[in-house]
This record gives structure tokens, sequence and C-alpha cells, in this order.
């Protein structure tokens, strides 16, 4: 019964390529895995990271010229994309868990700038152009990724891997003292926890994920590009948990498919797509802060409840 | 020892070295004034003021368009603009800030950053992204020559001018009545407001202040630059590194640092001309090692 969302998600994910263009899913489910990587943050350690356009653009643009320049297969190039943003996910934490809160946000924010200038002058980049095309290679030199109902599956699979690390690191003891630490500091470090660590690791954790979701999109649409190491990715992965429900293990991924289905339908539309996310931020600051999967939560809570005052007289 | 050759400047370093800290204070100018009104913001709605960057972009386009709508010329509008962007931020506050006080101050951050979303989209829209030219006022057309360095005139007003503001706004703030109720009031809301100071108008008035800060940069920097809807988003996310090594909490602090870090960025263009980007961030991850709570701050 508990698991019930998750198993419909589960079946929509399956048989929705035969609906929707896959490579538009596939990339839906890339910035889900990203969402839920950047809640796994924001949502349950209680640091708000707006740099994580860092680790998902570090990772896919080692992705996108080791298969490139090197021809590495996926797997590799996936794997060290993944090692590289959890790296530098080691070096942004160490710097930015010696701040709190406000300061915290504003300190990844202006090291994911300083990563945006480097890939943007750094050589092997290919500058404002970005890496194109991007080969995607066979997986284990076996199944060819190239029709994108194949890419789709992969990306699925993916995401499925990521969002189960999620899931098991939330329900573990671990995720249990993180969620204290977001809550009340002070008392997780009266009771002995060495609070620094758990954060460290945490962000290190969100940012591999987020390298993860980078790698794997970078290889949907072919391209490593410098928009997703720009600060309005970060904006946007913010957006998305937002909407969907912060601290909220399904939220996110609503969230990611409701952004993403926005940008896509409206990109005609110019710099209204941008106005129309603006609204969206304040709407949900002011009067929707529990997010889709928050609302629905409570939205079934108090139907329980008033079934629990009718049973029982 | 072949890096050693880089602390010692050549004599091409040496010769642009007064043009390059020229630039520098420029920069340092707009950073003192922008990181200044995030510091008056912050000391009393404890908001991180996100559109900070779009109210500055906002001061330089309603310049513009005074000019050439209205014929409104640059003297009236270095007073008008910033009194109209601070009316259009003292009703941001009444319609959006006065119902997040109670949260949590990240929330400030996500709704201001929000509404710079809207701001920059619409005027995206109305004017397109590349920009205007504002055109320099015909009496700082020129400069004078000091022997090491050329200096424009309009250069030489901003750096005079941005030091005036930032003490004017220090000294408002630390040595007059109404600085002593604000910073009153950033200690104590409930006990001022007992004292019978209408503490909301208080916090409505001072983010309108700060805002006003923020466009009277943008008309500053209207003439030196293309009136561009992106040039907040440029510029904030370097206003919050000052911000964030200088520390918010003391307002000399913030002007200290936004001037200083201005100067280094200048000599980073003549050593090392490809980090001059970087070099702001690369200092914000030193002082966070060495100076976890920042240059000025208090541990918080």
């Amino acid at each position: 019964m508990k698991q019930l969302p998750f198993l419909i998600m589960l079946a929509a994910l399956l048989v929705a390529p035969f609906v929707v263009y896959p490579l538009f899913l596939a990339n839906a489910l890339c910035l889900a895995l990203f969402a839920c990587a950047f809640n796994l943050l924001a949502g349950y350690s209680g640091l708000l990271s707006f740099g994580h356009s860092a680790f998902l653009g570090t990772a896919g643009y080692i992705t996108a010229y080791t298969t490139k320049s090197w021809g590495y297969p996926p797997e590799l190039a996936i794997l060290l994309g993944v090692a590289a943003s959890s790296l530098l996910g080691a070096l942004f934490g160490f710097l930015a868990i010696r701040r709190q809160g406000l300061y915290f946000a504003m300190v990844t924010l202006a090291l994911a700038q300083m990563v945006y200038f480097v890939c943007l002058q750094a050589p092997f980049t290919g500058g404002e152009n970005g890496i194109q095309p991007v080969p995607r290679g066979h997986l284990f030199g076996v199944i060819d990724l190239s029709p994108n109902m194949t890419m789709y599956y992969f990306a699925l699979g993916i995401f499925l891997i990521g969002y189960g690390i999620i899931y098991r690191t939330i329900h573990s003891p671990y995720g249990r003292v993180l969620k204290a630490i977001s809550e009340n500091e002070p008392r997780a470090v009266s009771l002995g926890y060495r609070v620094d660590q758990y954060k460290l690791l945490a962000f290190v954790l969100s940012a591999g994920l987020s390298g993860l979701a980078g790698s794997t999109k970078v290889l949907v649409y072919q391209l490593g590009s410098l928009a997703d190491v720009s600060f309005g990715t970060s904006g946007e992965v913010l957006l998305m948990v937002l909407i969907g429900g912060l601290g909220t293990v399904m939220g996110p991924v609503i969230g990611a498919f409701i952004v993403a289905t926005m940008v896509n339908y409206l990109a005609q539309y110019g710099s209204w797509v941008t106005v129309i996310q603006g609204v969206i931020f304040v709407v949900c600051v002011l009067i929707f802060r529990r997010g889709v999967a928050g609302e629905a939560m409570a939205l079934a809570r108090r139907w329980r409840l008033r079934a629990g005052a009718v049973a029982k007289p | 020892m072949s890096w050693l050759h880089m602390l010692v400047p050549s004599a091409s370093q040496l010769a642009q070295m007064p043009a390059q800290l020229l630039i520098g204070l420029i920069n340092g100018s707009f950073y003192a004034m922008l990181s200044l009104g995030l510091a008056v913001i912050f000391g009393l709605l404890n908001i991180v003021n996100f559109s900070h960057g779009a109210q500055y972009m906002m001061g330089a386009f309603v310049a513009y368009t005074l000019l050439n709508v209205l014929g409104v010329g640059y003297w009236p509008s270095l007073l008008l603009v910033p009194i109209l962007v601070g009316i259009v931020g003292m009703l941001i506050e009444r319609i959006f800030l006065r119902w997040i006080y109670r949260l949590d101050p990240l929330y400030g951050l996500l709704l201001t950053f929000g509404l710079t979303l809207i701001i920059e989209g619409l005027f995206r829209q109305g004017f397109n992204s590349s920009g205007v030219p504002y055109g320099m006022p015909p009496e700082f057309r020129g400069g004078i020559n000091l022997g090491f360095i050329f200096l424009p005139y309009y250069r030489a007003w901003v750096i005079v001018a941005s030091i005036i503001v930032c003490l004017g706004v220090w000294f408002l703030i630390e040595r007059t009545r109404l600085g002593a109720y604000l910073r009153a009031a950033t200690e104590n809301p409930a006990l001022v407001q007992a004292f019978g100071i209408n503490v909301p108008r208080l916090i409505t008035l001072t983010y309108g202040f700060g805002v006003a800060l923020a466009a009277f940069a943008g008309v500053m920097a209207a003439p030196m630059q293309n009136v561009s809807p992106l040039m907040g988003s440029n510029i904030i996310i370097v206003v919050f590194a000052v911000v964030v090594i200088g520390g918010m909490g003391s307002i000399l602090g913030s002007i200290v640092s936004g001037f200083l870090l201005g100067l280094v960025e200048g000599l980073t263009k003549v050593f090392y001309p490809e980090a001059a980007s970087t070099a702001i961030f690369a200092i914000m991850a030193i002082v966070l090692l060495l100076k976890p709570a920042g240059l000025f701050g208090k541990a918080r």
C-alpha cells in the first residue's frame, strides 16, 4: 500500500515512451534524478545549494569529451563524469559547510559561477558552442544506444538506480541523522554527532548523483552545453523541487516533469518562460510551500483522519 | 623557479597597472554601493535581496526611458530614478515580502529570486538582451591626462560620487537618530515597537531605501556600458561573493570590502588576465578557509 505511488509511477514510466517522444522523456528523467539529488541536500539536510548546475554540467562535459574525443564507452564515460562531480562536490562542500543558511546558498552560488567561467574559457569545452555531436556508443560494448527507445530505457535504468540510492539514504539511520541536523543542529551536535562530516557526505552524494544525471543527459541530446553549468540551471532545479515538494521523496520527480513540459511547450514564447517561472516561484513561496506532493500527502492524511473519525463513533 | 617571474611585475605590466587599478576602483565603487544596499536590507529584514541586481538594472532602464521618452537628462535622473524605483521596491515589500518574515530566511532568498526572474523576463521581452546605449552626458565628455594615466571625467565622478554616497549612508545609519531607530529595530523589533515607533513602516522604508541605492548605482552605470536586461544578474553574483567575504554585519565592512575587491580584481587583470573573472570567487574560497565568518563578520 505504501509503495503504491511508486508502482504507479514505474508503470507510467514503462509505457510512456509509446505515447510521448522518448527523448523528451529521457531528458525529463535526467532532470528528475537531478532534482531528487538536489532534494537530498536541500530537503533532507537543510542545505539549500544555489550552485548545483556545476555538478550537472561538469559531469556532462567530462562524459561528452571522453566519448567524443577519446572514444570511451558510455558506461566508463558516465563513471568518470560521476567521479569528477563527486570530487568537485567534496571541494565545494568542504568550503560551503563552513557557513550556514543564507551564506551557504551564496557560497555555492559563487563557486558555481567560478566553474561556469572556467568552462567558458577552458579549451576542451568548446566555449559557447559546447561539445556536439556526442556519440552514444555501445553500452558494455554490446547494446547499441543510438535508437531513441533504447536510450530511453537506459535513462530509465539510470534514474531508477539513482532514485533507489536516494530512497535508501533517506530511510537509513544516516538519513535520519541528516534530518535531525536540519531540524535542530545544536541538538545534533550535543548528541555527539559529527555534524560537518554528515553534511559533507550528503553534499558529495548529492553532487555525485547530480553528475550521474548530467552525464546521462549529455548522451540523450548528444550535446554537452554551457547552459548546463550556467546559473539558470541551478535556479531551474530549485523550481522543480519547490513545485514538487521540498523534502518529499517523489515530489522532485513530479516537479521535474512539470518544469520540463513547461520549458518544452512554452519555448516559442521566449522570455515569457522566465516570467512564468518567476511567478511560479513567488506563488510557491507565498502560498504553496508544501508543493504538489506535500499537498497531496496532507490531503490524504486529512481524508484518513476523517475516515477514522467516522469508523469509531 | 619559473613561477617566480609571475611575482615580479614586468615593465609592460607596470605600465598598464594604473589603468587596471582605475577600472578596479570603478568596479569596486559599484560593488560597494550594491553590497551596502544588501547589508542595509539584510540588517532589518533578515532577507538577502536577490532582486538587488534586477533593481540596479531597472535603475539604468528607467534613466534610459526618462531620457529618450520624456527628455529628462542625467542630473535629474540621478535623483528621480532612485525615488521611482524605491517606490516600486516599497510596493514589492508591501505586496510580497511582508508575508514571509516569520519563515526561514531562505524563503526570502527564493522569493526575491522569483521576483528577479519576473523583472528580468519582462525587461528582456520589452528590450532585447543586447541592450541599448544611454549616451554620455555632454559635460562629462573627455578627460584629463594625469601623466601616468588618462582619467575620463565620468570615471572620476563615479568614484567620487560613490564614496560620498557610501559615507553618507554610513553616517545616516551610525550617527543619526533615524539610524539609531533602525539599529534598535534590528536588535529588538518588539521592544522598539513598544516605544511607539512604527516598525512595519520602518521596514518598508528601509527596503525602499536599499532598492533606491541599487537604482542609483544603475543610473551611475548607464553611461559607461550598454543598458541591458542582463547587467544585473552579471554583477549580483559577484556582489554576493563580496558579501560573503566582508560579512553583512557591518555597514563599513561592506563598503571597504567592495572597494578592496574591485582593486584586487583590477590587479588580477594585470598579472593573470585569464583569472580576472574568477579572482573574487577564489578569494572567497580562501577567506572561507582562513576566516569562515568573513573579514568583518561575526560568527553566525
